[in-house]
């Protein structure tokens, strides 16, 4: 009985790289179409920034200056900021949380999918949306409110966005790791709107309150902004290393809790 | 019975087949909920095996298994003589899971075209959509199905990578009948071009109707495997139901009567000869009516092997 021949495991198809990419290619188009047609999201991660840049730097502060910065430029670092945590907390966290807690995460990795193209997917789509948000503001600045730069600053402050958009994105896959389907969204704002406040990204930094400066050198936005400000000639006296420095060591962290939860995933599995 | 027939030369016929899944000497534990205990089983290549058992009785926990979704607490778990763990070793299995939510954004015709994308040798789009019965349907949302409906897309996502080997986790439940209809004609179909699938269900009718062979698994044990004509077998002789005026005790004293019990105004009583008896009872009581005989059918020998296993083995407390 024992002895039965089991049939040879031929499965190994050699796995050729241009397949794999075609997994990778798919997987993150589909992220992206379905996070576009999600009107919950796109509505309140798009619309925010802009509304806000609209009113506080288009309408009411438009012939102001923030040191050398003109207000309708430094918004856009600012607001950037917002708009990019924004879609990476709610493009990864949210989704991942209602996958795994509603069975669809199961059904995926019941498949042959790499396990890592869902994540990369969750994150070129968080990417891609932050860009679109950033040159929204670049394209309403430039229309309204004068906004003026070289190409090579519009390059750099546009990178050093999108780029930020990885820290909140692996911020997004430790939150949807440890929160419920319904739970995640009320607390990625729960964090996101008092961490944005903090860093200065409403409120210019410079005029926050002494404690709320102290709290803001703690907090990944803060020195997200500080670089994007940093390209327009209006960031603090700290150095690009720091900066650098806490958003690398922050990712690492959240990427290492997201780790946690995938394994503690694969044992906790109730059925 | 034509059904019945098919499976049966089929079943005989698998006994040489490869085996293609296999769970040796598994225990599965959640905390301190044994879910499975040491649980043997095993799937040939061309078979259509049911796990038939009641809610919470280890189904789900031996499908994951088998998928690697999870590992074994002790124990082996194979599949084409792979790991499952390893998504490599998918690359030849399929899977129908029972899900919450699906991503409902995304069109029929996309959640094909993606899953189709993590196999090697996929099917045609085109041809999972037929199979399915999805064609007049590929382009809706996910959203804008009717329950039978992404129920079939789910089905369609197990079959696309074209695998040989497919999972199908209770398929049919909260179908209409006619849906469980039309899903049993494409499980059959999928059986006839040489794939092998290994299907949960506590619907007995569904084991009955598709099976070649029923494991049936309760409290976390296989406590029986057969054919579903072996397993029907395993619950001894035939029932007769009446309305009598005859008192049970009356009726216990006739030779042949292994069992009798009231079940509402009728009277149900388990024989071994069932023609002397019912001979018997026709003559001692000249008024009684609504005679049925029947045979003993899998529900009866479900009960029968459950109830067994519950009152043999000692009951753990959870």
């Amino acid at each position: 009985m024992g002895t039965a021949t089991m049939v040879l495991n031929n499965s190994r198809i050699e796995s050729s790289p241009r397949r794999i990419a075609t997994i990778y290619l798919k997987e993150t188009k589909y992220e992206f179409l379905k996070n576009l047609r999600l009107r919950v999201y796109t509505a309140s991660v798009l619309s925010f920034p802009l509304m806000f840049y609209v009113l506080f730097g288009l309408v009411l502060n438009a012939k102001e200056a923030i040191g050398a910065t003109r207000v309708p430029t430094y918004l856009i670092a600012t607001h950037g900021t917002f708009g990019v945590m924004g879609a990476s907390l709610f493009g990864t966290a949210a989704g991942l949380a209602s996958d795994r807690g509603l069975g669809w995460l199961q059904v995926k990795r019941a498949s042959p999918m790499p396990p890592f193209a869902y994540f990369i997917a969750k994150i070129i789509t968080s990417m891609v949306f932050s860009a679109v948000i950033v040159l929204a503001l670049f394209g309403l600045g430039i229309a309204f409110g004068g906004v003026r730069m070289p190409v090579g600053e519009f390059a750099r402050l546009m990178g050093t966005l999108v780029a930020g958009s990885l820290p909140f994105s692996a911020m997004g896959l430790a939150l949807g790791y440890f929160a419920g389907p319904n739970s995640a969204p009320p607390t990625i704002n729960l964090i996101y709107l008092p961490m944005s406040f903090c860093s200065g990204l409403w409120v210019p930094f410079m005029f926050l309150p002494k404690v709320v400066k102290q709290i803001a050198l703690a907090l990944p936005p803060y020195h997200l902004s500080q670089l994007a400000l940093g390209v327009v000639g209006a960031g603090t006296h700290e150095s690009n290393m720091v900066h650098w420095e806490v958003l690398i060591g922050f990712t690492m962290i959240c990427l290492g809790v997201a780790r946690i939860g995938f394994q503690r995933d694969q044992e906790k599995m109730y059925g | 019975m034509l059904a019945t027939l098919e499976q049966g030369t089929r079943a005989a016929a698998s006994r040489t087949e490869p085996i293609v899944a296999r769970i040796e000497g598994v225990n599965k534990n959640y905390g301190s909920v044994r879910a499975l205990q040491a649980v043997d089983f095993t799937v040939r290549a061309g078979e259509l095996v049911a796990l038939l058992g009641p809610n919470g009785a280890g189904k789900t926990t031996a499908i994951k298994l088998l998928l690697g979704l999870m590992p074994p607490t002790s124990g082996k778990v194979r599949v084409f003589g792979g790991d499952p763990m390893n998504p490599a070793n998918r690359v030849r299995t399929g899977a129908m899971l029972q899900v919450g939510r699906v991503p409902e954004t995304l069109r029929v015709r996309e959640h094909i075209d993606l899953f189709s994308s993590y196999y090697p040798n996929p099917m045609a789009a085109a041809d999972v959509l037929v199979a399915a019965g999805l064609e007049k349907i590929a382009g809706r949302k996910y959203a804008e199905l009717s329950g039978g409906q992404k129920q079939r897309v789910l089905f369609a996502l197990a079959i696309c990578g074209n695998p040989d080997l497919l999972f199908l986790d209770e398929p049919t439940v909260g179908l209409d009948v006619e849906a469980r209809r039309l899903l049993w004609d494409e499980i059959r179909a999928l059986v006839r071009r040489g794939k092998t699938v290994l299907l949960t269900t506590h619907y007995l009718q569904e084991a009955d109707a598709l099976a070649d062979r029923i494991a049936v698994i309760h409290e976390g044990r296989i406590i029986a495997e057969g054919t579903p004509a072996e397993i029907k077998a395993r619950s001894s002789g035939k029932r007769i139901r009446c309305i009598t005026g005859l008192s049970t005790q009356a009726i216990r004293e006739i030779p042949g009567v292994t069992e009798v019990k009231e079940d509402r105004e009728a009277i149900e009583i388990r024989a071994s000869e069932t023609e002397t008896v019912v001979r018997e009872l026709l003559a001692r009581d000249r008024s009684l009516s609504g005679l049925e005989i029947t045979t003993a059918g899998l529900e009866d020998a479900f009960l029968a092997l459950t109830q067994e296993s519950t009152s043999r083995a000692p009951q753990v407390s959870h």
